[in-house]
């Protein structure tokens, strides 16, 4: 009895499978929206010297969401790599909501509270 | 050295850095934040948001992988990022506060223990003894693949690994790291799972871990687009090719080697630290 196994049903599967395809897909839009922002930074500002060695933090339009949206559909280069790290972020915050939904296809409610917390916590540091 | 050669550098090094860290489960951020602080002299507080980065780009990139094979226990992660999400939280508030020099001292700690911990660990034994009632209770013993078909085990002394990994969400949120080697010490070693369970669950967590200490980090400053654009590319790419890998190579001297070189960057970084170079 104690060892009890974790049988997985067919829905546990085909979620599974949703899973991994979402973070592939996810991953490839992120490099892919990076790697635009990239061209266009590296095309402007690739023969600049970088000085990363004080730290003065980063300007507005980098550091919001709303503002990076913005500015990164104006075309900016680094505004656009800043999106597509957003898009990065995302993609464990959607695997933690795919996970809940497939506890919930599961009856699993212990489960399905427990990554409901934990998706809570998240969204609470987001904020 | 103009911004071009630096994102060049950093891409291979980032590929590398991500080859490494899906092999062993760490995030790759123990490699990148040397590397960039003492090598390219690059402020911590711009390394710690480089490397949070890349660990989130690491963890999706061979967890998409992982999940498919069917080694990561999900039920395991997903009760532990309860306490290793409060514990990034709690590190990201905390990084505001403590000096770069402290800061470069924690680091080489930790990774002194992540190589410690290598070292000490020798055979990989399988927990057959049927699991504690909390185990039982929360569903975590589980079976994976193997050549000879499936192979179950079971979860031992729940509190301790949950606690360990309350601590490994802290260092996470405090320093950039996934905090994978103490993820999988808190596996490995307190609750004694397998190490491909360990592994890839570990991966599985830190992407997790590292979203609740992202958004943190980003309102802050710490994450430069230049400097994190050719990180994220490179190590998605030594990501991918680490998941292809994974099965191939031999644990035991995958960890060996990696304890070494962990071992070298942890004296430089406390050194570092100490004389408040960084």
């Amino acid at each position: 009895m104690s060892m009890r196994k974790n049988k997985p049903g067919l829905a546990d599967k085909d979620i599974e499978l949703i899973m991994g395809n979402m973070l592939r897909y996810g991953v490839l839009l992120s490099a892919a929206i990076v790697l635009t922002g990239a061209v266009i930074f590296l095309w402007q500002h690739g023969t600049e010297l970088p000085d990363y060695s004080k730290f003065s933090g980063e300007p507005k339009r980098l550091i919001e969401a709303g503002s990076i949206w913005h500015t990164a559909w104006e075309g900016r280069g680094r505004s656009i790599i800043q999106l597509g790290l957003l898009v990065l972020i995302a993609t464990p915050i959607a695997r933690i909501v795919f996970s809940i939904i497939g506890f919930i296809i599961e009856k699993d409610i212990l489960y399905t509270l427990i990554t409901l917390v934990v998706l809570f916590i998240i969204i609470f540091s987001l904020c | 050295m103009t911004i071009l050669i630096l994102t060049l550098f950093l891409f291979l090094s980032a590929a590398m850095a991500g080859l490494i860290g899906s092999l062993t489960g760490l995030g790759g951020g123990v490699v990148l934040i040397p590397l960039l602080t003492l090598v390219f002299k690059v402020d911590i507080h711009y390394a710690i948001g480089t490397s949070l980065i890349s660990v989130i780009a690491t963890s999706s990139g061979a967890a998409a992988a992982y999940v498919k094979e069917g080694i990561t226990n999900i039920r395991l992660g997903m009760f532990l990022e309860l306490a290793t999400t409060i514990g990034a939280i709690a590190g990201a508030v905390l990084a505001a506060f403590v000096s770069t020099s402290l800061i470069a001292v924690i680091f080489g700690i930790i990774l002194f223990i992540s190589a410690m911990a290598s070292f000490s660990h020798q055979e990989e034994k399988i927990n057959n003894e049927p699991g504690g009632r909390i185990a039982t209770k929360l569903r975590l013993n589980n079976s994976f693949p193997t050549e000879k078909g499936l192979q179950y085990y079971s979860v031992s002394n729940v509190a301790g690994g949950f606690f360990m990994m309350n601590i490994a969400g802290i260092i996470s949120g405090l320093l950039g790291i996934g905090s994978g080697a103490l993820k999988v010490i808190a596996m490995d070693r307190i609750m004694r799972i397998p190490f491909k369970v360990s592994t890839t669950t570990s991966n599985f967590m830190i992407g997790v871990t590292a979203a609740a200490s992202a958004g943190i980090y980003l309102k802050r400053g710490y994450i430069d687009p230049g400097l994190s654009m050719p990180v994220v590319l490179g190590v998605l790419l030594g990501a991918y090719i680490g998941s292809k890998l994974l099965f191939r190579i031999r644990t035991k001297t995958l960890k060996i080697f990696f304890a070494i070189v962990i071992l070298f960057l942890a004296a430089e970084m406390i050194y570092n630290g100490f004389t408040h170079r960084l």
